[in-house]
């Protein structure tokens, strides 16, 4: 039998050494990330200026740059989005307030819990089947957009459930007692409430998206493009681009662009994938402190 | 029903043989009552006997979740521009519950205002039924908050969101939003167990001001508040209508032992 003071005792040294063990690994996970930081920072910056962003890849590295790279990733990206914003949120506001609870909807849940979880390149080749062989997309910007709005879609689904669950029942009731009808209690309350959670999650989907390599090599994504998608109403070859031709056109991405670089012998090439993928961790970091931004707004504005 | 030929008002509503399903529970049993119009009517009883159930028959809440059954006739008496009365079945399923909350409006027992500016909350019921004229809806709205007691409170700040309103205004708030819609019953769950002793009375005497204007049903837990607010009072006991009289002989004077029991403070 121990005396209280050595119940204490032991309670204190249990609280100390999960405390060291604790802080030494978290130590650890910070300096990993600080040095990978550090790495791509040293061989990065040093190339990283207006040249390297408005320029297109060359064979030479030091006249090389990721013009083509980043506008493909920002168009692809705006294709996602508009992929995948309408169709995951009206799924996830479906299932959450539409479908009766039955075993259907409940096989339907399971299943896009899995889906989240499909390696991307299982994507790339479904893709690769349905819409650049059947629906004849081709190598293009849509396909990778709306391949990459696949990969998303779980993401946005659940994201929006959880921020329509989170909505309390009495605010629906509030609105059902005035007379509203189901498609207007989604459209003037739960929709309204719920969007920051909804943007939140988006955008963390969008900037996993935005990352995604394997997907887009495998629907054929291009390596090597000295172009820029045809702007909308400009003049090409003497003839007028109509607004949604850019859609059809072959692409490449930052990670792509990367990739290549990266696979290529000599330093000179491997510093332009370092300054690339600077680009990549600021867009990404800037679209998850957007997504943190709008979460502490809506969490001051919106409470019941 | 009670002392019929001694009470003007006509009947607003009449619960005939009325039972209540969820699931396979009963929850109300065989009611049989007459409201009167522009009466203020108590519903009183211990936790559980169905009160907020049977409250919630009238705006048929209870179609919102799977599994309800209404059994029996709840009939909503409206006089018609003709000055003849029209009858309309509430629970029947061919009444639309749409409709029926149109015309019959609820206050909740916690205040649940909208997130959304003081006006919208009050202007939102309007909206629904069409309105759009900004000068309307302001005249609209200014008229339910006067209504609910709350206009010189909240006149300078009316763009602000709900949830920086107090508690007691916030059911005021609610209060307004139920009266701009113009109803022919306003439904209250124990629209004061939320809120402070002053708040309480604010609302209480503004149920006294409205009993001019519009049919109240409402469910308390507060005997003395029951007493001092309604001109009726039905009991109910484990989903039984036990009792139903004026207030004053149900308080002083009650038929039934059970009753008299409840009103003593002797359980509940
Ligand atoms: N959604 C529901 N499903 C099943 N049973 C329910 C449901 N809601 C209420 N009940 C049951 O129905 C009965 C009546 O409930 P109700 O809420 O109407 O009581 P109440 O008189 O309003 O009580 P209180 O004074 O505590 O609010 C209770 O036995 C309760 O457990
Ligand atoms: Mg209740």
């Amino acid at each position: 039998m121990l005396t209280t003071e050595q119940v204490i005792a032991k309670g204190r040294l249990h609280d100390r050494v999960f405390f060291l063990v604790g802080l030494t690994l978290t130590i650890i996970c910070l300096g990993t990330l600080a040095v990978l930081l550090y790495n791509l920072l040293a061989a990065g910056l040093p190339r990283l200026n207006l040249d390297f962003l408005t320029s297109f890849p060359s064979r030479r590295a030091a006249k090389a740059g990721i013009l083509s790279a980043w506008v493909g990733s920002v168009l692809v990206m705006l294709v996602t989005a508009a992929t995948a914003i309408p169709l995951g949120v009206a799924a996830g506001v479906y299932l959450e307030e539409y479908a009766r609870k039955n075993w259907f909807t409940s096989l339907i849940e399971v299943n896009i819990a899995n889906l989240a979880g499909v390696p991307s390149i299982i994507y790339g080749l479904m893709a690769l089947g349905l819409l650049v062989y059947q629906f004849r997309f081709g190598q293009s910007i849509l396909t990778g957009g709306v391949t990459l709005a696949f990969l998303i879609l779980p993401i946005v689904i659940v994201a929006t459930r959880e921020a329509i669950r989170a909505i309390p029942q009495h605010m629906r009731e509030a609105a059902y007692a005035l007379g509203a009808t189901r498609w207007q209690v989604v459209k003037d309350h739960l929709l309204p409430y719920s969007s920051g959670g909804i943007s939140t999650g988006v955008i963390i989907a969008l900037s996993r998206a935005i990352g995604e390599t394997a997907p887009l090599v495998t629907i054929g994504a291009l390596t090597y493009i000295a172009f820029l998608p045809p702007a909308p109403f400009s003049t090409v070859e003497g003839r007028v681009v109509g607004p949604t031709e850019w859609l059809m056109s072959p692409f490449t991405v930052l990670p792509i662009q990367m990739f290549n670089w990266v696979s290529r012998p000599g330093d000179d090439f491997a510093a332009n994938a370092a300054a690339a993928g600077i680009v990549l961790m600021a867009a990404t970091l800037s679209m998850n402190l957007v997504a943190i931004v709008i979460r502490a707004r809506v969490r001051r504005r919106v409470k019941w | 029903m009670p002392d019929a030929d001694l009470d003007p008002r006509p009947v607003k509503a009449e619960v005939r043989d009325f039972s209540f399903f969820y699931g396979t529970f009963q929850a109300v049993k065989n009611v049989s009552l007459s409201f009167r119009e522009k009466a203020v009517t108590a519903l009183i009883g211990p936790s559980g006997c169905g009160k907020t159930t049977l409250l919630r028959c009238f705006n048929r809440m209870h179609d919102l979740y799977p599994g309800n059954r209404y059994q029996g006739d709840i009939i909503l008496h409206s006089a018609t521009d003709g000055g003849s009365t029209q009858h309309l079945n509430i629970v029947s399923p061919k009444t639309s519950p749409i409709e029926m909350r149109m015309r019959i409006s609820m206050v909740f027992q916690k205040p649940n205002p909208f997130p959304k500016s003081i006006f919208e909350n009050v202007a939102y019921g309007l909206r629904l039924r069409g309105l759009r004229s900004r000068r309307d809806l302001e005249g609209r709205v200014e008229a339910a908050l006067r209504n609910a007691a709350l206009w010189d409170e909240v006149k300078d700040r009316l763009n602000q969101n709900a949830y920086g309103l107090s508690g007691g205004q916030q059911q005021r708030l609610c209060i307004a939003r139920a009266l701009a819609v113009e109803p022919e019953i306003v439904l209250f769950d124990e629209p004061t167990s939320a809120l402070d002793p002053i708040a309480t009375s604010k609302i209480e005497e503004l149920i006294d001001d409205l009993r001019e204007r519009v049919t109240i049903l409402i469910v308390t837990h507060n005997m003395q508040q029951a007493a001092r607010v309604s001109d009726y009072t039905a009991f109910m006991y484990l989903g039984e209508m036990i009792e139903y009289d004026r207030t004053a002989k149900v308080f002083q004077n009650p038929g039934k032992p059970l009753t008299e029991q409840y009103i003593s403070g002797r359980f509940g």
